[in-house]
């Protein structure tokens, strides 16, 4: 058996999102916090972590870059600036 | 190189170089070339033993710091250094290597880390220099590699130059203290000073001229800068600091050049450089026996880490 490797989440402060703060090696869960800890919070740099085997991360590739964004990236009417607004209004 | 991968670098080359001139960040899915790889494996492990073998000088000195207070501050400038290790040793891994790789490399003696860590800490006014001189020229390479083209890499050294600052700056205090003292105490910063100047100077490498790596480094944007302009600009930072703090930097031929700013400095003694990166500087040795030591003693706290993991996967699936 050896360690494995984790993904590190840390939340800087209340009610913000978490950041991908980087990995460390541990033998387990428990362990994985406290090395995170110990690696990415020296300095009160979170109120929380997230440790995650790296294992079980499933990402979207690079080559897919285009095609697996782009049902996002034509739809202008999902934003605000699409729309007219009397020019009376547009001060708000 | 097989014949496909060559193809392979024929085909994508182009649009890598192009993201690169972009000044987009290259991510570790992301397709890069075998060499460029390489290189980042090479430079990124080289920096993570140096984090490393970098406790060992100053780690000498803990247990006779001269006050609590000292005391603190440099076993916490000695766990950052491991820290900064940890992170760009994550950094590494990325790029598909395993860290008890890198590690047992270092150990055997077959990985290079950066040649100041090879000279010896004699007196309490080293962890003075070494603050001052060697975390303050690791800032001004840092700082510039925290902009590197390779996505973690640049992640990494954000985060390590937040946190050089304070080593620095612990640094210089020491050298302010001790110059302010007794003559005896003087003496002893500007004989840290002294030894430490010309080793601070070499950190950033031989001059671009004769550098194997800068060109390459440079045209992949995982440099920005050439080694001379960082020591330039470091020589030109510290020299005003010194005389702050009434130490005279060992250089006679050191003389401002009005036009350009820069503080113009006297001829690097390269063989020095070359005698200690092939492994005959004062401590070359010291250093490696202390760390395979460490590693050696700290095998049965991984070994207890398995067994109590092992345990309980176990109790949790009966």
């Amino acid at each position: 058996m050896t360690d494995s490797l984790w993904e590190v989440f840390t939340q800087p402060a209340d009610g913000s999102p978490f950041e991908h703060a980087g990995s460390v090696h541990a033998a387990d869960a428990e362990l994985a916090l406290q090395n995170a800890r110990d690696v990415y919070a020296r300095r009160g740099e979170a109120v929380s972590i997230w440790v995650v085997p790296s294992s079980a991360i499933v990402a979207s590739s690079p080559e897919d870059r285009g095609p697996f964004f782009d049902p996002g990236n034509d739809k202008p009417y999902r934003h605000p600036q699409f729309y007219k607004v009397p020019r009376a209004m547009k001060s708000e | 190189m097989s014949p496909t991968q060559d193809a392979q670098e024929t085909l994508e080359l182009p649009a890598f170089e192009a993201k690169l001139a972009a000044g987009q960040t290259i991510e570790p899915k992301d397709w890069m070339p075998e060499r460029y790889r390489k290189q980042l494996i090479r430079m990124m492990s080289q920096h993570a033993h140096s984090e490393v073998v970098g406790m060992l000088p100053e780690g000498n000195w803990i247990t006779r710091a001269p006050s609590l207070r000292r005391k603190i501050s440099l076993i916490a400038k000695v766990q950052d250094e491991a820290g900064h290790g940890l992170y760009i040793y994550c950094g590494t891994e990325t790029l598909g290597v395993d860290r008890a790789d890198l590690v047992d490399q270092l150990l055997a003696g077959r990985a290079k880390y950066s040649s100041i860590f090879n000279y010896p800490t004699l007196t309490w006014a080293d962890m003075g220099a070494i603050g001052w001189l060697v975390d303050g020229a690791a800032i001004v390479n840092q700082t510039m590699l925290a902009k590197a083209s390779y996505g973690p890499y640049a992640r990494a050294m954000v985060r390590i130059c937040k946190e050089e600052n304070f080593h620095k700056r612990q640094g210089y205090e020491i050298m302010a203290t001790l110059s302010a003292g007794t003559p005896a105490q003087k003496a002893m910063a500007q004989d840290a000073l002294n030894r430490w100047w010309w080793p601070s100077l070499m950190m950033f490498g031989p001059s671009d001229t004769d550098s194997p790596n800068s060109a390459e480094l440079l045209r992949w944007k995982v440099k920005q800068k050439g080694n001379d302009e960082l020591r330039q600009r470091f020589v030109n930072l510290t020299v005003p600091q010194a005389s702050a703090i009434g130490l005279r930097i060992p250089d006679p031929a050191l003389k401002l050049n009005q036009e350009t700013g820069d503080w113009e400095f006297g001829a690097i003694d390269w063989s020095e450089f070359l005698q200690v990166i092939a492994g005959n500087g004062p401590c070359n040795r010291e250093r490696l026996a202390a760390r395979n030591a460490a590693h050696a003693e700290g095998g049965w706290v991984r070994e207890a880490a398995l067994a109590y993991a092992a345990k309980h996967s176990q109790q949790a699936a009966a």
